[in-house]
């Protein structure tokens, strides 16, 4: 009889304090800290690499003016020509997500860190929903004063209904934040979610020995390698989704309909 | 019957909507493929809502797991 295998696949999250108790002070550096200044770490260099200005560019500034050429035209074709002056916000929720996300798929465990993915918390998803949320109702509210309420009126709208149409208008768009910090959130952990309840069926399988067991941890592996290049996709499309509903939700406000 | 069989029970009735939604995931890029075969001048133009669809389809989705996972750890 194999030893009986149990793997938490919630430990991952779990958020420890690095330096400080987390019951004493209020400041603690945890390991969701550390993370997030390896992530700005990298994204400080990217950027410093590719930002040299040669007139012909080599293989980083070509990836670097990829990125930023990429995001301003979601920029500029989602807002207009006034969108350029939101760009800075977009382009930092993108690339923050972008290499939170890609980072939290490095095996660092192999060489015995913890790896931790920043973007599965829903307090950093929150935080950066609530400040976009935040810069809709500023730019709105300042360009169009009272009249940003008439983004929850459709045009045509027949007079009996406009009291109903409003309040759903007013729900869907007032649970905007909540849905962008929840979509991110629970994409990062259930891809981790699944990909580590795969790999204890690795080692269980092994474990177990006979015919079956392996058979099983193979099958396991194989789609746990599936699964991490589906993962990869998702990084890069839920950094895109959160950028382009950020910079849609900026052109209600800015431009009202 | 126990908590313990109900919470999972229930856990596994709320992942039926992750195949819901998976039906709308594909639904959506199914229908973008087979207009943008039509007219591919026009596809790169709709990108944008291509995956506006797809968050709002895999958003419903991720909100059954999410219930799925807060019966089985939180309640």
């Amino acid at each position: 009889m194999a030893a009986e295998s149990k793997i938490d696949p919630m430990h991952q999250f779990q958020i420890s304090p690095l330096a400080g108790d987390l019951d004493g002070s209020p400041f603690v550096f945890t390991n969701s800290a550390l993370w997030m200044l390896v992530v700005l770490a990298l994204i400080w260099l990217f950027m410093l690499g590719g930002m040299k200005r040669q007139l012909v560019p080599g293989r980083w500034q070509v990836a670097v003016e990829g990125i930023t050429g990429f995001v301003n035209s979601m920029v500029t074709s989602s807002i207009g020509p006034e969108g350029r002056k939101y760009m800075p916000w977009v382009f930092t929720v993108f690339m923050f997500i972008l290499f939170a996300n890609l980072l939290g798929m490095m095996p660092f465990a192999l060489v015995g860190a913890q790896p931790f993915t920043v973007t599965s918390q829903f307090t950093v998803t929150g935080i950066m929903a609530i400040i976009s949320f935040s810069i809709v109702l500023l730019v709105g509210f300042w360009k169009h004063g009272f009249r940003f309420f008439s983004l929850f009126i459709p045009h045509g709208t027949p007079k009996v209904l406009l009291p109903l149409i409003f309040l759903i208008e007013l729900l869907s768009f007032m649970v905007r934040p909540f849905s962008l910090a929840l979509r991110l959130f629970v994409a990062m952990i259930a891809g981790h979610i699944l990909v580590e309840v795969f790999a204890s069926f690795v080692v269980s399988g092994i474990n177990a020995g006979g015919v079956g067991g392996p058979a099983v941890s193979l099958l396991s592996f194989v789609f746990i390698v599936g699964v991490m290049a589906l993962e990869v996709l998702v990084c890069a499309i839920q950094a895109y989704v959160f950028a382009l509903l950020t910079s849609l939700y900026i052109n209600d406000a800015v431009n009202l309909h | 019957m126990d908590l313990a069989s109900a919470k999972v029970i229930g856990a596994g009735l709320a992942a039926i909507g992750v195949g819901a939604a998976a039906i709308g995931v594909g639904n959506v890029f199914g229908s973008f493929l087979e207009s943008a075969i039509r007219n591919p001048a026009a596809a790169d133009g709709q990108q944008g809502r291509l995956f506006i669809g797809f968050a709002a389809a895999e958003l419903l989705g991720l909100i059954a797991f999410a219930v799925a996972m807060i019966i089985l750890y939180a309640v």
